[in-house]
């Protein structure tokens, strides 16, 4: 049997009285994308705050590649090749996006205790910088600022930063967040591409992507997991039309 | 290739005219001694060695204020640190520089390990104000040294000698030792903040949280900071005691860590050009004040605000858009 890549076993989390997360189990499954959906406040961003160490969850267990990894902080998951994206776009302003990129290269590549020679201008680092930077369509854009950066070209930068992290598993949370129609389209285009390369959680309210995208969609309703399965079934299912894909889909 | 192309340094031009500043302002100190030889004022050669030996804790601030975010309010108890190892060895007979420099250095880089360890898990109020308490716990143990002249402070015998040699006793040999330390500190900062290391550091100011996601555990590198900050400050402890022969508790008083503070949000936050512009500036103007009046404060406390207020990016940002301004024609 195939193990899955990311195990998340009966995970339950409370924000004083209220249950944000509640027994949620959900195995990603090598190369697969796997979307959370659901309405706003149903606890989806939480859920990849728990996945990438942002928060820790009352109790439960978080599995990844075979570890346990669900006290490990931030900086060890990441390590360990699990990468994601912000919903409200997090990069560095002030740095180009080329060393926002080359940045993430540098994580991997060890050795940031370096104190000498000019970082920037570290082939070995701007190179696969480089190519992550065209894979998401900013190639051009390297030298800007990113503070200066449309918002979707953020958005893209930010995806951009996830790849030079060579992933073993992305969590996206909801990479579409704010962009137009034109630049959504790009954005699923990218993704479309990049699929396959490594398992993608992905957390999405633009349920033309999700279903463009999903190979397996979970459906999460006050915390808990209402449905989860291929998107058909989803789309079919009477509880999800009821409680959330109804309105979404008018 | 494309790629390479793409990703070239900043141009030639560029890159002269960043280091134009530098290399002016280390002329200038350089050519002092030999002004005073002429003008005859031998005064002028001790106030621009003051300058410097400020200058490089300024320089050693800057890195945590202006490219680490860390706001430390503690900085003079490294230069106390310092200063009292010089004093306390040169009170038992030790006066050799080969054991008091190392000794000043490792004194104030273990004291900025053990505090840093504590005080970097706090962050932004809580940060400045536990730097600020470890800052007075040296003060106060400072003050209660008895065996080392406690509130008086301690004089010190002679300047430290070199493998036995007096080379720093005649005062413009000493003003080009602490040229070449301060020369020494700004090189050694300036590729310290272009370097993988100090990328690290500049991008944990900008987002923390983002610089966790994609790998990096900032604590490590924040106090590896702190420690090389601790120690140049140390060297600056170190030349302070030679200038002066004479050490003291006030060398590690809260005032102090302020006025370092001042220094470098004068010349420019997170520009090692401006500490020592913005050192520089605050050593003379409080002179120069201190000249005609004895109330120079009332002066220089509002000047200073004006200065935080409306040159923002201080004294260097002042001068890069002068020479924008110049550059546009």
């Amino acid at each position: 049997m195939v193990e899955p890549v990311l195990r998340l076993e009966r995970l339950r989390k409370k924000f004083g009285a209220l249950v944000v997360t509640d027994d949620v189990t959900i195995d990603v499954m090598p190369g697969e994308l796997h979307a959370v959906i659901g309405p706003n406040g149903a606890g989806k961003t939480t859920l990849i705050n728990q996945m990438s160490g942002l928060i820790a969850p009352d109790s439960g267990a978080i599995r990844f590649a075979g570890r346990d990894i669900t006290a490990a902080p931030m900086y060890a998951r990441a390590a360990l090749g699990l990468a994601r994206s912000f919903q409200i776009t997090s990069i560095l302003p002030r740095f180009s996006a080329l060393e926002n990129v080359a940045l993430a290269v540098q994580a991997r590549s060890g050795s940031s205790f370096r104190c000498f020679g000019r970082a920037a201008d570290e082939a070995a680092l701007n190179g696969p910088a480089m190519a992550a930077l065209a894979d998401v369509g900013l190639r051009e854009r390297a030298q800007v600022p990113a503070g200066e950066l449309s918002h979707g070209e953020r958005r893209a930068l930010e995806l951009a930063v996830a790849l030079a992290m060579e992933p073993k598993i992305l969590l996206l949370d909801e990479p579409m967040a704010g962009t137009g129609h034109e630049e959504s389209a790009r954005l699923v285009g990218v993704l479309q591409r990049l699929k396959g390369r490594f398992p993608v959680v992905l957390v999405e309210h633009d349920m033309a992507a999700v279903f463009a995208l999903a190979d397996r969609i979970s459906v999460l309703i006050y915390g808990r997991i209402l449905a989860s399965g291929a998107p058909a079934e989803v789309r079919a299912d009477p509880r999800v039309v009821a409680a959330y894909l109804g309105d979404e889909m008018e | 290739m494309a790629v390479g192309l793409a990703i070239s340094p900043a141009p030639a031009r560029g890159r002269w005219s960043a280091n134009a500043l530098p290399i002016g302002i280390f002329l200038v100190l350089a050519v002092i001694p030999l002004v005073a030889l002429v003008t005859g004022g031998g005064y002028l050669v001790s106030l621009g060695a003051r300058v410097m030996i400020f200058a490089v804790a300024a320089v050693a601030l800057d890195l945590l204020l202006g490219y680490g975010g860390l706001i430390s309010f503690g900085h003079a108890a490294f230069i106390g640190l310092g200063a009292y190892a010089v004093g306390i060895l040169a009170a038992h007979g030790i006066t050799d520089a080969l054991v008091a420099l190392p000794a000043a250095l490792a004194a104030s880089a273990l004291y900025a390990f053990l505090t840093g360890i504590v005080c970097l898990r706090t962050k932004g109020v809580y940060f400045i104000m536990i730097t600020l308490a470890f800052g007075q716990m040296a003060f106060f143990t400072a003050t209660s040294l008895a065996p080392y002249g406690g509130d008086d402070g301690l004089t010190i015998a002679a300047r430290s000698t070199f493998a036995g040699f007096a080379l720093i006793k005649n005062e413009r040999a000493f003003y080009y030792v602490v040229f070449a330390c301060l020369a020494g500190s700004y090189l050694f900062c300036r590729a310290l903040v272009a370097s993988r290391f100090g990328r690290v550091l500049r991008g944990a100011k900008e987002n923390p949280v983002r610089m966790a996601t994609i790998g990096f555990n900032v604590y490590r590198f924040q106090l590896a900071a702190y420690v090389i900050a601790g120690a140049l400050a140390g060297l600056s402890g170190f030349l302070l005691a030679n200038a002066t022969e004479f050490v003291s508790p006030a060398y590690m008083s809260w005032q102090r860590s302020g006025e370092l503070i001042v220094m470098v949000l004068l010349g420019g936050l997170g520009s090692l050009n401006g500490a020592i512009i913005g050192t520089a500036a605050y050593l003379l103007t409080e002179e120069w004040l201190a000249g005609f009046t004895e109330n120079w404060k009332v002066i220089f406390g509002p000047v200073l605000v004006l200065v935080v207020l409306f040159a923002r990016g201080g004294l260097i940002g002042v001068w890069t858009e002068l020479v924008r301004r110049i550059g546009r024609g």
